[in-house]
């Protein structure tokens, strides 16, 4: 489905992005790990068209889509929910998700949606007239997520999802992750929780520096020397 | 008795000044809710639209010229932000206030040279300067219909940001770009939506103001503009109904004061306002509340 080909960023005079290739294919929870720095956000930003390409391509069903605003690319069902989780503060809970749908007109489908968003996340149901900035931080992740799912994307990019969560509400979230790909949507994560990740992956990248180092199905992975030593902390 | 028929003339010119102001006012609080930005030739335009007007209705029939003065208003106010604003949107926040600073004194000499530095005469809406009777105070039309439009069109426009798609779009913009372009809002759209608003209310307030007066000059904005700059910073900029609020309070009280004799001191009084508010609130009256949760 997305398929990156020598992606080359530059980033506020650093060349965040070495040639950077990556695959993300249908059915799939595509990790993408890595140090603080490596250039894991750089690439989803790069994919939502945020951040100016100095070389490289970006296919999606076959799609050039490496130079097309950040409006269409969300047209074309890739969604980013961004590091931080970024909810709106003052709007309510419910117009944060009605804002997920922001390029969507078929209002039955948008109300499916919803309730598809509030059956995974019955606590959102509950607030859903609070306004998202009164939400404590594990509720603003959910709704972050959820927000993100309006969209109806074929591709849902997570930015660290678990940062700064309790380790019980990032166990939560992570259950959440494998039910939305079980709906048939396609997941690529990235994660400093590393663990976690490879976990629940089909599929997993290693990057350093810019670059992409390893990759491997994800169970592997966690049984590889050089990552356990560098990012399980074994 | 006495004492309302010698007070009410003031109290309804007040409110009718706070009306107008309220119009520019929300202009500038609504650019800055969005854009972080002081438009500083939010008053300049005001002063163009007036001179559109005087133009216009030398050729045209009044309720045309109406008509056309809003429009041009609201391509004038579009054409700034695409020109002058936009390319600088990712540049230090100093950098687009100046070029603000540059666009205001190029209307103003614009105006110069195509008046010639002259006094020019507004039109006479006879409609809004007809003499009506309330309470035993004789007042002009227009008195009453300023606060009257004033209020209609904030209803209208909180309405528009509660409860619409592009409402809402502009609450998200206001907050954070970055998160918004992420939900497929087109930033560019947004902004260019606020200033039609902003430009529009500037249009309807330079009717009714000058309407009130005889002549205009290249400078007749500035000091309704700062006046109403100062509503918006008193309300606590960013939130329209304290744009609304401070403007009629502004406008009250200067009436009020110009009632008790002391109409040199008028101006003045807005100014010491402003200072004041700094001073003890100055996040404004209805100043942003932060309840983010990090």
């Amino acid at each position: 489905m997305l398929t990156i080909k020598g992606l080359n960023v530059h980033y506020g005079g650093i060349h965040a992005l070495r040639g950077i290739d990556l695959e993300v294919a249908d059915g799939h929870i595509i990790s993408l790990i890595g140090a603080n720095g490596a250039g894991k956000s750089t690439t989803l930003k790069s994919i939502m068209g945020l951040v100016a390409k100095t070389s490289g391509q970006i296919l999606w069903n076959d799609k050039d889509i490496t130079n097309i605003p950040t409006k269409e690319v969300v047209k074309q069902g890739i969604v980013l929910c961004p590091e931080g989780r970024r909810v709106f503060p003052d709007l309510t809970v419910e117009e944060n998700l009605r804002i997920g749908a922001y390029l969507r007109n078929d209002k039955d489908g948008i109300q499916k949606d919803k309730e598809w968003v509030y059956e995974l996340f019955p606590r959102m149901k509950e607030r859903e007239w609070q306004l998202a900035g009164t939400l404590s931080g594990g509720e603003q992740q959910m709704l972050a997520v959820g927000r993100a799912l309006m969209s109806k994307p074929k591709l849902l990019m997570l930015d660290e999802p678990s940062l700064g969560l309790a380790p019980l509400v990032i166990k939560d979230i992570f259950a959440i992750i494998k039910q939305i790909k079980d709906a048939g949507v396609n997941v690529l994560l990235i994660e400093q929780n590393a663990k976690a990740a490879l976990e629940i992956s089909d599929y997993a990248y290693v990057m350093e520096t810019g670059k992409i180092t390893m990759s491997g199905v994800g169970k592997e992975l966690m049984n590889d020397e050089r990552v356990k030593k560098a990012y399980l902390g074994e | 008795m006495e004492f309302i028929a010698k007070w009410l003339p003031y109290i309804l010119a007040g409110i009718s000044v706070g009306g107008q102001f309220a119009l520019i006012a929300i202009g500038y609080t609504m650019v800055y809710g969005i854009l972080r930005l002081i438009n500083f030739a939010h008053g300049d335009m005001f002063m163009i639209a007036g001179l559109v007007m005087v133009y216009m209705a030398t050729v045209l029939p009044l309720w045309v010229s109406v008509i056309l003065v809003l429009i041009i208003t609201v391509v004038l106010g579009c054409t700034i932000e695409r020109v002058a604003y936009r390319p600088l949107r990712s540049a230090p926040r100093m950098s687009i206030m100046i070029s603000a600073i540059g666009v205001s004194y190029f209307l103003q000499n614009m105006a110069l040279y195509i008046t010639g530095g002259l006094t020019r005469t507004y039109p006479t809406i006879d409609w809004l300067q007809k003499n009506i009777t309330i309470m035993g105070a004789s007042t002009k039309m227009v008195t009453i219909i300023t606060p009257v439009l004033t209020i209609v069109l904030v209803i209208a426009l909180v309405f528009l940001i509660k409860r619409t798609k592009i409402g809402m779009a502009m609450r998200a913009v206001s907050r954070d770009f970055d998160t918004s372009a992420l939900m497929g809002i087109d930033i560019n759209r947004v902004i260019a939506v606020t200033f039609i608003i902003g430009s529009f209310l500037a249009a309807v307030g330079s009717i009714l103001y000058f309407s009130n007066y005889t002549g205009i000059m290249p400078t007749s904005g500035s000091m309704p503009g700062l006046k109403a700059f100062v509503a918006a910073v008193f309300g606590g900029i960013g939130s329209i109904p304290g744009a609304v609020v401070g403007a009629f309070v502004i406008g009250i009280c200067e009436n009020i004061i110009k009632g008790l004799g002391l109409t040199t001191f008028s101006d003045a009084f807005t100014f010491v306002l402003l200072i004041v508010i700094l001073m003890v609130k100055p996040t404004g009256l209805f100043g942003e509340k932060n309840i983010d949760k990090v």
